[in-house]
């Protein structure tokens, strides 16, 4: 059993970084949701938003972390150009599928939008998580600013799903190896 | 094991964080919707000019992505930083930044969409 370095960073990227990612919405999406005084104790609003606090933050970080090693460190590979006149493509995802008439949707759908919508997440990402540090428990005083936080990482999260999504099925029809 | 109920004057006299303005969370959304945009306009205009995709292209590996991307990025914190600044004394309606903020959004998701981008070539 072994990896390529290219595989490795390819786990890195999509299922590492992208587990802590689910990881920390999922969380932080209950804990914007449950920021309700009614529903909270002063002791368990302290505990709540640190924990709130670290979350965001870790999804925030993971997304920026995302990006970075797909953008300059696995796209890379992804996007180089083969030699001329090269007939075994499979060290050169894009030009293999851009060559299979029927994968070449992958590429011009597929990456073109996963490549861009991506870097939306971080962006998103880390405006919640400053806005969480920065009002800590007002927010749960507030609920158009605890909604409009709601919003926000949702929207976070469907760009890295968008993402996500094309990334797994573009490794499997051309996979970094 | 006891356990004790807080009354609700309590819960609210112990809170001892300062209020906070919400412009600083106005800026915080409406910057993040200008990040977006601008890598919506510019993923776009890449189709649309050659020499813009040339201009992005700050590292041959990744291509013109490492320019829309950059400028993206540099325009979310300087405006935010911008708009810190001004507004984190204020007392904004936030309903109105948080709509435009989501037009942006909405903006940026659009222009960044294949189909819509492929139109310009």
């Amino acid at each position: 059993m072994s990896m390529t370095a290219r595989e490795l960073w390819t786990v890195i990227h999509g299922m590492g970084l992208g587990a802590i990612f689910l990881l920390a919405f999922a969380g932080g999406l209950a804990g914007l949701y449950s920021l309700r005084p009614e529903w909270v104790t002063v002791v368990g609003m302290r505990e709540r938003m640190r924990r709130l606090d670290v979350g965001t933050w870790v999804m925030a970080v993971a997304a920026w972390l995302t990006v970075i090693t797909g953008t300059y460190i696995v796209y890379p590979w992804y996007r180089a150009a083969p030699p001329e006149g090269l007939a075994d493509l499979s060290d050169y995802p894009r030009s293999l599928l851009l060559s299979i008439p029927n994968l070449s949707a992958w590429h011009t759908f597929g990456m073109e939008w996963k490549e861009h919508v991506a870097w939306f997440s971080p962006i998103l990402a880390t405006a919640v998580a400053f806005i969480v540090w920065r009002y800590g428990d007002q927010i749960a005083e507030n609920p158009k600013l605890r909604n409009a936080l709601i919003i926000l990482f949702i929207l976070a999260f469907s760009a890295a799903g968008i993402a996500g999504l094309f990334g797994a099925f573009i490794t499997k029809a051309a996979p970094l190896m | 094991m006891t356990v004790t109920n807080v009354p609700p004057q309590v819960k609210t006299a112990e809170k001892t964080s300062a209020k906070v303005a919400i412009g600083v969370a106005s800026a915080a959304f409406l910057s993040s919707g200008i990040g977006t945009l601008v890598i919506g306009l510019l993923t776009t205009g890449a189709v649309l000019s050659e020499g813009l995709k040339n201009a992005l292209n700050w590292w041959n590996p990744a291509g013109p992505l490492s320019g829309k991307t950059g400028v993206g990025v540099i325009a979310w914190l300087v405006s935010w930083a911008i708009l810190h600044t001004i507004w984190k004394d204020k007392e904004m309606d936030f309903n109105k930044v948080f709509m435009v903020t989501l037009i942006l959004i909405g903006l940026g998701f659009i222009l960044t969409f294949p189909p819509v981008f492929e139109a310009f070539e």
